[in-house]
């Protein structure tokens, strides 16, 4: 009875209170729409110089190669400072100069004909993306250029590149499930402390403990109304997901369900033990989002590679839950059921679940000291 | 006192002691405390604010534990199984937490299920609660949007819900208005009456401890006395008197009768100055100044105690006026405010407020919380624009010459607006500067402030250290910094000790003299009666106007021939034009 009084009057005030639900359903609506269309780790349209010191048929089809790219959106400069000062403007990524003697030297078979390729370098990423783009383009037009000509490119390895999971290699398949992380993470940190928090500002909670209620029946009344909501905004970033930016999604839904209920676990667990600690909700907004919400993003893997990190920064990313969760999100949307990969990462969840359930557990007391 | 049995006492507590902090700030909010809580009465825990009352509940209430002594809650030792005495007591904090976004019924809900009130019971129950409170009406209503008495009731209901034994209620009645005090009050007695309640409250009001059968006074943490209110103002029999004189300021003849040796306390109170007067001595011959015997308050006793106790340095401001009062300017209007209005959304916090205030005038606006008291103050020293109406302030026009008439006025705020982490003098240069006083001026003011107001001594303390009455006379001397010609004043007296109230007036009446014009809000009703002119604000709206006499002969009725300031604010609440004063959430 005590247990579903709480339940209830805590339901009562998510639903007579906007921000919780703010927080729960318009922030991973927010998110997503930001990731999944704003941001984007492919190089599409990159802008391109294409400068011909001596125009004739077989610049014109090498340029028009440039044209029929979805990776390029190249324009033909008259001379060469002029494609130099539109990168200096950075109205273009990149040059590709093709020098007056290039039709001369691509007739006789014995020497290379000479092209120029100008990055700005300022991105270093988006530098080296660009110019494998452009080799790659260069490459195709060779090998169309040796067919037609009924000869085979004069190569001898050629590499058959066969992509899994991700065959487009469409970033937003990637960022969309890991983002979901980083999502419920904040969803069930940021939620639990503020709440926790905003009872110990209004006094409410010097009240409550005076009443026979048990403290277990105190951190149950926490959880399961923020857990049904965590679990509602899981299922919309799901939804979402799938519907609207069509990440496929192969695993079993069961699994997704089992696994995400143990990841709002442990961020359910982490936002009561900052509140816990911190009595304000100042102070718990910002050790939540410091310890919960920038770790998911930055020490999860979501866009950073763990396996690049220094040795110490990969040792901290073993206690960031999101790490185990990414994964798994990953797996179950673009590989499937790989109980290998799901069931060693919901193991390790479950572990920082109960240690942040159990230690809040221990540390609260009915007592303002 | 008689010693009860142990059968007969609700609660009993031996050597309790608890500190908070570590040692350079190490602060003993209840030292050495023996207590003894009779069944079935209303016990009074009465002291001032910091004199560790809610501590000592909070000890009882099983949420802090005690550094030593020993605590038996209903025959239960309270430190061994705390959960069995929280099972049969109820406990009110002094902000009683409602959850303000559920309503009043919701509120009930929660209460009746964390303390196991069977559902067969709970609609006789809540309809009992519901009308003790007289809350039935509000049942839908947000307990956020309730006025600050009506929280205060259904937070004592949602208390009651199972009926406890024994009953801890934490300053029930602090910024309450008058009129749901007494009614807070007349529960109380229904509940031991009706239902054989064992109550212990605190107050820093001392004129409820005469409400209590038993008073235990807590000054600084320690017990001063304790008995039945009687039994502390018995020895004062024949030593308070009200000394009357036909004409002048009632202040100037308070200030005369402290200067006399037989003159313990001298009070303005009503038409007289209540006077306290030394053992074995009678009133002296004054010029045309009347005697009449009045019957000794609780708070007599209380001052006469802290006299004995501590060495409250009298200081009152040496300094000469500096400015004599021109006599042409001495009664011309320095505030002018005509049809203020503060719109907050759709609500109205003040609503089209009319008052003048002439130079030279201790004016009082005097209300309960959410009276609209601040909202009026912060208008006045522009700091929050108006929606509507004019003001104007030593002969400027807020709306367009707001930084101007800023330079004129002195502003203390309730929470005294000082920096914790900087000293007293530390505190008093950043004013100094802040007010634009440069080199020779500053250090003349500097100085100025800590000879005044006593502050040698702790020239250099952080001001987070400072007893509450220091930090008063600091923020007073930082406001005083600039010499201002209004020193406008925002509940300055809350939870000050009495010692300190009488100090702190005596230093206003000075500057009044001295022809400041001082503008003040309180909640405390018999502080009314220090202004020369007052207004009663009541939900935005001003209830009356005039001196404290004018004010009061308002309430004079037939059974109240002589009414004072509280039955004046209660008469004029209940009014006919205020006949739903209840009903309208603030």
């Amino acid at each position: 009875m005590r247990l579903w009084g709480l339940v209830r009057k805590e339901s009562l005030q998510i639903l007579r209170d906007p921000s919780s639900i703010a927080i729960a359903f318009l922030m991973p609506v927010v998110l997503l729409l930001i990731f999944g269309y704003g941001v984007s780790l492919n190089a599409k349209h990159i802008p391109l110089a294409l400068v011909a010191d001596a125009p004739d048929t077989q610049t014109a089809a090498l340029f028009a190669s440039f044209d029929h790219s979805v990776y390029f959106s190249p324009k033909i400069a008259p001379n060469l400072p002029t494609a130099e000062h539109w990168l200096l403007n950075r109205q273009v990524d990149a040059i590709v100069h093709v020098p007056s003697d290039f039709s001369a030297q691509l007739q006789n078979t014995a020497n290379q004909a000479p092209v120029q390729l100008i990055v700005n370098g300022v991105n270093a990423n988006q530098a080296r993306l660009t110019q494998a783009y452009i080799q790659a383009a260069w490459q195709d037009w060779l090998s169309a250029r040796a067919e037609a000509a009924g000869q085979s490119a004069d190569q001898p390895v050629t590499l058959a590149n066969r992509i899994w999971f991700n065959p487009e290699l469409r970033s937003r398949n990637y960022l969309v499930p890991g983002l979901i992380a980083v999502i419920m993470t904040l969803i069930g940190a940021l939620l639990t402390a503020l709440v926790m928090a905003r009872e110990w500002e209004r006094g409410t909670l010097e009240a409550l403990m005076v009443t026979p209620v048990h403290l277990n029946e105190l951190l149950l009344g926490k959880l399961i109304p923020y857990f049904v909501l965590g679990m509602g905004g899981m299922a919309l970033s799901v939804a979402m997901a799938v519907w609207l930016f069509a990440v496929p999604f192969l695993g079993s839904f069961w699994i997704l369900i089992l696994t995400s209920a143990i990841f709002l676990l442990t961020s359910l667990g982490m936002g009561l033990f900052i509140s816990i600690i911190a009595r304000n909700q100042f102070v718990a907004s910002l050790i939540a989002i410091i310890t919960t919400f920038l770790p998911a993003f930055m020490l999860s893997g979501f866009i950073f590679d763990i396996g690049s990190m220094p040795g110490w920064l990969q040792n901290l990313t073993y206690i960031v839950s999101a790490r185990y969760f990414i994964v798994i999100l990953h797996t179950l949307f673009l590989a499937g059921d790989v109980s290998s990969v799901i069931w060693p990462n919901t193991l390790a969840m479950l572990a920082i679940a109960a240690f942040f359930l159990g230690t809040s557990r221990r540390k609260i007391r009915k007592s303002l000291e | 006192m008689t010693a009860a049995a142990p059968d007969d006492l609700a609660l009993i507590a031996e050597g309790l002691h608890k500190s908070f902090g570590k040692v350079p700030k190490r602060i003993d909010a209840v030292a050495d405390v023996a207590l003894r809580v009779p069944l079935g009465q209303v016990t009074g825990l009465i002291g001032p604010d910091g004199a560790g009352k809610t501590t000592l509940m909070r000890l009882i209430a099983g949420l802090l534990t005690p550094d030593s002594g020993t605590l038996t809650v209903l025959g239960t030792d309270a430190l061994a199984d705390p959960l069995t005495v929280q099972a049969s007591i109820g406990y009110m904090p002094q902000h009683f937490g409602l959850y303000e976004d559920l309503t009043v019924q919701e509120n009930l809900n929660l209460y009746a299920d964390l303390q196991g009130l069977p559902h067969t019971e709970r609609t006789t129950r809540f309809q009992q609660l519901l009308h003790m409170t007289g809350l039935a009406r509000f049942t839908d209503r947000l307990a956020g949007r309730l006025s600050g008495g009506m929280k205060q009731k259904l937070g004592l209901a949602c208390t009651l819900v199972r009926p406890p034994k024994l009953l801890l209620l934490d300053e029930p009645t602090v910024g309450v208005d008058p009129v749901s005090r007494r009614e807070l009050w007349a529960i109380v007695y229904q509940l031991v009456a009706d239902e054989g309640m064992s109550v212990l409250l605190s107050t820093a009001y001392l004129d409820e401890a005469e409400r209590c059968n038993e008073v235990i006074l807590l000054h600084q943490g320690r017990v001063l006395g304790k008995g039945t209110p009687d039994s502390f103002t018995e020895h004062l029999e024949g030593r308070v008197y009200g000394a009357r004189r036909p004409q002048g300021i009632r202040r100037h003849l308070q200030a005369e009768l402290k200067t006399q040796p037989s003159v313990l306390d001298a009070i303005i109170d009503g038409d007289l100055v209540r006077v306290l007067l030394a053992e074995h001595t009678h009133p002296s011959d004054l010029p045309n100044v009347t005697w009449q015997p009045l019957k000794p308050r609780f708070e007599d006793a209380f001052v006469l105690q802290l006299r004995q106790q501590t060495t409250h340095e009298w200081l009152g401001l040496t300094t000469p006026p500096k400015k004599e009062i021109n006599p042409n300017t001495a009664h011309t209007d320095i505030i002018a405010v005509s049809d203020l209005t503060r719109r907050f959304g759709a609500f109205i916090a003040v609503n089209a407020v009319t008052f003048s205030v002439q130079r030279g005038e201790i004016f009082g606006l005097l209300g309960a919380n959410g009276a609209g008291k601040s909202t009026t103050f912060r208008m006045l020293c522009g700091l929050l624009p108006a929606s509507a109406g004019t003001i104007s302030v030593a002969g400027v026009d807020l709306r367009t010459a707001a930084a101007q008439a800023r330079a004129r006025i002195g502003y203390m705020s309730q929470k005294f607006a000082l920096y914790d982490v900087l000293s007293v003098q530390q505190n008093l240069k950043f004013f100094a500067r802040a007010y634009g006083l440069k080199s020779q001026r500053q250090a003349e003011r500097i100085a100025w402030a800590v000879q005044e107001f006593g502050l040698k001594d702790y020239r250099d303390t952080n001001c987070d250290l400072l007893p509450l009455g220091f930090k008063q006379r600091l923020a007073m001397a930082c406001a005083l910094m600039h010499e201002p010609d209004i020193l406008f004043l925002d509940e300055p007296t809350s939870g000050v000790d009495p010692i300190e109230r009488r100090a702190f007036w005596q230093r206003i009446n000075q500057l009044a003299d001295q022809g400041v014009t001082i503008m003040i809000t309180t909640h405390f009703m018999d502080e009314a009666e220090y202004c020369d002119r007052l207004v009663i604000m009541n939900q935005g709206t001003i209830l009356a106007a005039g001196s404290p006499e004018a004010v009061r002969k308002l309430a004079q009725s037939p059974e109240h021939p002589n009414p004072n300031m509280e039955d004046a604010f209660i008469a004029l609440i209940s009014a006919p034009a205020a006949t739903n004063a209840g009903e309208t959430a603030t």
